[in-house]
């Protein structure tokens, strides 16, 4: 984490080839301790990025998948209910006994309140993952994927938690942590996200790559496979990329292609072999319909 | 640095990439720990804190570009003086004698662009050329900047020079002069494209907002494309705000109160926990839009509305009507915007009015949609060519519904005049309101969501 190229050669080590930009963005979210919001079509690397950053750094990752109707019990604690409502039960027994011998109602009042009271403790809590990232005393990796997947209540709620690290449990208090941790949030811009949460965060725009780059990422995520057929298969996604498609394919589909290959044996790309695997490509049926044609030529003439 | 930093921020925020204070000093963290000897990496630092959308991160690109275009300025030396036998000569040589107490003839002379471009900053904050904000004001300020720069010095020495004989001393200083007047004026260029160019986008955005949509010969075709894109924002706007509170159902808190009850059957022993739960009211709309001759000019935008509202509100019946009444749902759902607009008034559009006809086409069909969870929208102008309005048919509809709520074109003026039964048609509005601009059209829209939608 010494410097930007630094950091660019460790993700390299990891398996991630990041763009100078990515690699800024992340340096800056480790060194002023903010949290990134990685934004981004979906397949372009914006889960990896978090998870190649807990490997590089050797820190726990820490995953919280978003939903609407996410809310603070599933993502920060929760009462462990039912040993509460025992626990009551048990109580009830014991403190018949306890306050047998009490005089009169105030003594047993004051023996009442001189119990411990354990109801809401630590005990009966039930760390999520935003309370277990907080606990982590040696600092983690907190992944917050597709946070625009949630409402806006739950975004509101995770202010506290981005911007200064800690939340605040009403029955207990203040807990903070001790190490930040490295908080990534991706977006997959289903909505708008509130700028009040923007404000909090770093910002980082993933485009999908150029032809040099996604080379790179093919060869360094496919291990074995032939320099010639990761160029040509690679400018054959990025004259796909030119069409006009309901989904185009972005890396993830290149990298799952690139292994459909391998698997048939393809040695080059010839239009039969694009046509059997052409649905790892696209994921719709008008999109393969579309392209179906056209593909002979497009594998003749790679982009410029 | 602060101050160009400031001066950058006020660049971006006229550009429309929102800066906060705090993410002011979020840049100016950044920059202590990245330095500036780096320049992409001082771009991409500085873009990662205060670019928050892609959008803004093109525009970010842009301006940066634009903004720290430093180097060009002065880069031409000017010719060494000749016959004074090799280039080791004052530069001031062959000049009257005050050119050497002049510090910018001496910098125009040597060629020192670090100096001058200092100079050009230090005399454009005295000149205020940062405030520009129309492109007439362009001449104006470079000719100030000039000033404050002491051209009038120049322009004397020059003079002198020629009195005095000394050509060739004042063709070079002309020549540097000349050069200095093109730097400026670039300088100022550049300050309008960054400060104005934006602002003066706005200026025209916000007078299309409030121009009537039914004005004499209606929106001007060049505008057609920006009011287009205006309301397209406008709506996305309003969707952003309002499509978030779709399901806000939560489930999470343990109901004490209803776990008990329940554990009585196992003897009081909390098998059975319930949490609480909060229902949520689905809010629908029922929108009417009337096509017709007499609200050509302002169907578009209406039918836009419809479009918008039907990405807004999850449950929406949407109808067309001039002379009868279609659902226009179908044609919503499947086209894009333009498309579905035109579609619309190629099946039903500009018509002969007939409300009475096409109340009756929805109660007959249409009756059951409405509940008293409904609020029905009409947008028209209750001109109905003196056929029966059939006000018992709105009576109905205002009965069955939560709420009836009539946006007309016309000002509230022309209300009840001529073949307008408006006023008639009012008394069974909970809201009946002119809307004829953008603006007016949103700002009501907004309130309707707002008030007649629970959520």
């Amino acid at each position: 984490m010494a410097s930007v190229e630094a950091l660019i050669e460790g993700l390299q080590g990891v398996g991630y080839i990041a763009s100078r930009r990515i690699a800024t963005a992340l340096y800056m979210a480790v060194n002023l301790q903010k949290p990134i919001l990685v934004e981004g079509t979906a397949g372009v690397g914006k889960t990896e990025l978090a998870l190649s950053t807990a490997a590089l750094l050797g820190l726990p990752l820490i995953r919280m998948q978003c939903y609407e109707g996410l809310d603070e019990s599933k993502a920060l604690y929760e009462w462990k209910y039912g040993k509460q409502l025992l626990y009551t039960q048990i109580l009830k027994d014991r403190m018949g006994e306890a306050l047998k011998d009490a005089p009169d109602m105030d003594a047993a009042m004051d023996r009442l309140h001189g119990m411990g009271d354990l109801f809401f403790s630590e005990p009966f809590l039930e760390p999520r993952p935003l309370m277990l990232a907080l606990r982590e005393d040696e600092g983690c990796v907190l992944l917050i994927d597709e946070i625009d997947k949630s409402d806006e209540a739950f975004e509101a709620f995770l202010l506290e938690v981005l911007s200064a690290y800690q939340v605040s449990v009403p029955e207990l208090g203040v807990i903070k942590a001790k190490t930040p941790p490295i908080v990534f949030l991706t977006s997959n811009n289903v909505r708008d996200l509130g700028d009040a949460l923007k404000r909090r965060c770093l910002h980082l725009h993933i485009p999908l790559p150029d032809a040099a780059l996604e080379q790179r990422i093919v060869a360094s995520r496919v291990p074995g496979i032939e320099a010639a057929l990761t160029q040509q298969l690679v400018s054959f996604v990025q004259s796909l990329r030119t069409l006009d498609l309901r989904k185009s394919p972005s890396i993830s589909e290149t990298v799952d292609w690139a292994r459909a290959l391998i698997l048939l044996n393809a040695k080059t790309l010839d239009g039969d072999v694009v046509r059997d695997s052409l649905n790892v490509l696209l994921k719709f049926e008008q999109d393969i319909v579309a392209v179906e044609p056209q593909i002979v030529e497009m594998i003749r003439k790679p982009l410029a | 640095m602060q101050a160009a930093l400031e001066d950058f921020f006020r660049a971006l925020r006229s550009a429309d990439v929102r800066i906060s204070p705090a993410e002011a000093i979020d840049a100016h963290r950044t920059v202590g720990v990245v330095g500036f000897e780096d320049r992409e990496l001082f771009k991409d630092a500085l873009c990662a804190t205060l670019a928050k959308t892609k959008d803004e991160v093109e525009r970010f690109d842009r301006i940066f570009d634009t903004f720290f275009a430093r180097e060009a300025l002065g880069t031409r030396p000017p010719p060494p003086p000749e016959g004074d036998g090799g280039g080791e000569s004052d530069p001031l040589s062959g000049l009257p004698p005050e050119a050497a107490q002049s510090e910018l003839a001496r910098m125009l002379l040597e060629g020192d662009p670090a100096g001058l471009a200092q100079a050009m900053e230090a005399a454009a904050e005295r000149a205020g050329v940062a405030e520009i904000r129309l492109s007439t004001q362009k001449s104006r300020l470079t000719r100030r900047l000039l000033d404050e720069m002491g051209l009038a010095e120049i322009e004397k020495i020059i003079a002198n020079a020629r009195r005095l004989d000394h050509g060739a001393g004042a063709e070079r200083l002309d020549a540097a002069r000349k050069g200095l007047v093109a730097q400026a004026q670039a300088y100022v260029e550049r300050q309008h494209e960054l400060h104005a160019a934006e602002s003066g986008r706005n200026l025209r955005e916000e007078l299309l907002a409030r121009k009537a949509l039914n004005a004499e010969g209606g929106i001007d075709p060049v505008d057609q494309a920006m009011m287009q894109a205006l309301v397209k924002k406008m709506a996305k706007r309003l969707a952003d705000r309002y499509s978030r509170r779709k399901h806000t159902r939560w489930k999470g808190h343990l109901d004490v109160r209803r776990t008990l009850r329940r554990s009585m059957s196992y003897g009081g022993m909390p098998f059975d926990i319930v949490f609480k739960t909060r229902k949520v009211d689905k809010p629908s709309i029922v929108a009417i839009c009337d096509v017709s001759k007499s609200v050509a000019a302002a169907a578009q935008f209406l039918l836009t509305f419809l479009y918008s509202l039907n990405e807004v509100v999850d449950r929406l019946e949407a109808f067309a009507f001039s002379g009868r009444m279609i659902s226009v749902n179908e044609v919503l759902d499947e086209h894009k915007v333009e498309t579905a607009i035109l579609e619309v008034l190629k099946q039903i559009g500009f018509q002969q009015t007939d409300y009475g006809k096409s109340l009756e086409d929805f109660c007959e069909q249409h009756l059951d949609q409405l509940d008293r969870h409904t609020t029905v929208i009409f947008l028209g102008d209750a001109r109905s060519n003196y056929a029966d309005p059939r006000l018992d048919l709105l009576a109905t509809i205002q009965k069955r519904s939560r709420a009836v709520i009539w946006l007309n074109p016309e000002p509230e003026s022309y209300w009840g005049q001529g073949d307008s039964v408006m006023h008639r048609y009012e008394r069974f509005c909970h809201v009946a309101k002119p809307c004829n601009t953008l603006a007016q059209l949103e700002r009501i829209i907004e309130d309707v969501l707002r008030t007649y939608i629970p959520h």
